[in-house]
């Protein structure tokens, strides 16, 4: 199988052209990671995203008494990282493999040229990892609402 | 048998289990004639005397052969304050069965996808006893339960247990971000969607509080899971059990009577009316 026939059988790249496909698969390789590696480190400049294909990804900040705190935990067909589309192209997290992890990795740098000079790529792209970044966000959302708390606490 | 049901039969607490820091188990047994065999998803209306009556779903094996039955308590008001300070010993007065079931026999040869949050774990423990009991009628089982925190699941020896479980997809997750935790961090909605289901073989069971299961049927459809295979466990305010009193009233519906297992084909509608 293709890189661009893999790409094409998962969100958030399924819908794009078979000709979109091949140029978003020019950017990707395979990659894996053992447990314990860090992919990127909070405040760090940005580069690359991945979409996890197995294993599990801890997202997590280091605050003063509690250590590393992890605030999210990513799985198979999670994307990870987007803050290199937006500045100040930093990571706001700190990213560690919890489990070995495949993924696909994106050399983010050549995806930007890309989109930037083919909007006809660029804007279908930009709302995909938009629709990832909205399920997340109410995800967030929803716990927020700290649903299991004692009513009685309230 | 009790021949009327209104009227309480005495149960003995046999023995007392603190879950989390305001969620007890008790394990009562008869102190006369048995009420009828629950089934997984049906509730009673457990009576502390002097104080009051509420509905509690049954929370233990549904197979336990000696008549007890385990039923796990959130303190969250009078009656079931009251019902969390039990001892062995007491006695309490239980109404019942009451309410449908999961039905866990017509999920018969399909994958069973559970999803529990908070105090919802509790009647959602029978599917997983009586899946295991009945492991080969049954596709994959995935079980996946959320707590705000690592102290707040329920059953926590089990659900280890259940984790080490070959034949069980266990995933735990919390809301709230704690330190020396080893599980996943994320709303349930989040592990749920990283499911790899096939939607005419899977049938969900949900349980918790109604925005959660709410949330965690709209991921199941968007991945094409039918309504109709998606059950949930409403809760009203119950009050005489047998569908004269309309206190549990939802719409067309009598919960304690024609819920609280419901499917979200049915439920889906009056969930989305404010109020009701």
């Amino acid at each position: 199988m293709t890189d661009a026939e893999l790409l094409a059988g998962l969100p958030p790249f399924d819908q794009l052209s078979a000709e979109h496909l091949a140029a978003v698969a020019s950017t990707a390789a395979s990659v894996s990671f053992p447990a314990g590696k860090i992919l990127f480190s909070e405040g760090e400049p940005a580069f690359g995203c991945w979409l996890i294909r197995s294993g599990q990804v801890a997202l997590g900040s280091q605050m003063p008494g509690r250590g590393q705190v992890v605030v999210q935990t990513l799985g198979a067909g999670d994307m990870l990282g987007w803050s290199w589309l937006v500045p100040p192209h930093c990571w706001h997290f700190t990213a560690i493999a919890v489990t070995g992890v495949t993924a696909i990795e994106f050399d983010t740098t050549r995806l930007r040229a890309l989109a930037e000079t083919d909007p006809a790529l660029g804007y279908p792209l930009a709302l995909k990892l938009f629709e990832v970044v909205v399920a997340r966000l109410q995800n967030t959302r929803s716990r927020l609402l700290d649903l299991y708390g004692n009513p009685r606490e309230r | 048998m009790n021949a009327d049901p209104m009227l309480p039969a005495r149960y003995l607490v046999a023995d007392t289990r603190r879950e989390t820091h305001d969620s007890v188990s008790l394990r009562i047994v008869p102190a006369g004639e048995p009420l009828p065999a629950f089934r997984p998803g049906q509730f009673t209306m457990l009576y502390r005397q002097g104080v009051g009556e509420i509905a509690i779903s049954v929370s233990g094996d549904p197979s336990a052969a000696d008549g007890s039955l385990t039923q796990t308590i959130r303190d969250v008001g009078a009656v079931s304050r009251a019902l969390c300070r039990c001892e062995p010993g007491d006695i309490v007065g239980v109404r019942g069965p009451f309410g449908t079931g999961w039905d866990l026999e017509s999920a018969a040869g399909h994958d069973l996808v559970v999803v529990a949050g908070g105090v919802g774990l509790a009647p959602l423990r029978p599917v997983v006893l009586g899946a295991l009991a009945r492991r080969a009628e049954f596709g994959r089982v995935v079980v996946i339960t959320g707590a705000r925190n690592p102290r707040e699941f329920l059953f926590r020896e089990q659900l280890a247990g259940w984790a080490d479980d070959p034949r069980l997809e266990v995933t735990l997750t919390i809301d709230q971000p704690a330190a020396h935790w080893h599980g996943q961090v994320g709303f349930v909605t989040e592990p749920l969607a990283r499911q790899e289901t096939e939607p005419a073989r899977t049938i969900a069971f949900l349980c918790g509080p109604e925005p959660m299961m709410r949330f965690s049927a709209e991921a199941l459809m968007a991945r094409q899971i039918p309504a109709a295979s998606i059950r949930l466990s409403l809760e009203r305010n119950m009050k005489c059990g047998v569908g004269l009193c309309g206190h549990c009233q939802l719409g067309p519906l009598l919960i304690c009577r024609d819920g609280p297992i419901v499917d979200y084909e049915t439920a889906q509608p009056l969930l989305a009316v404010r109020e009701l």
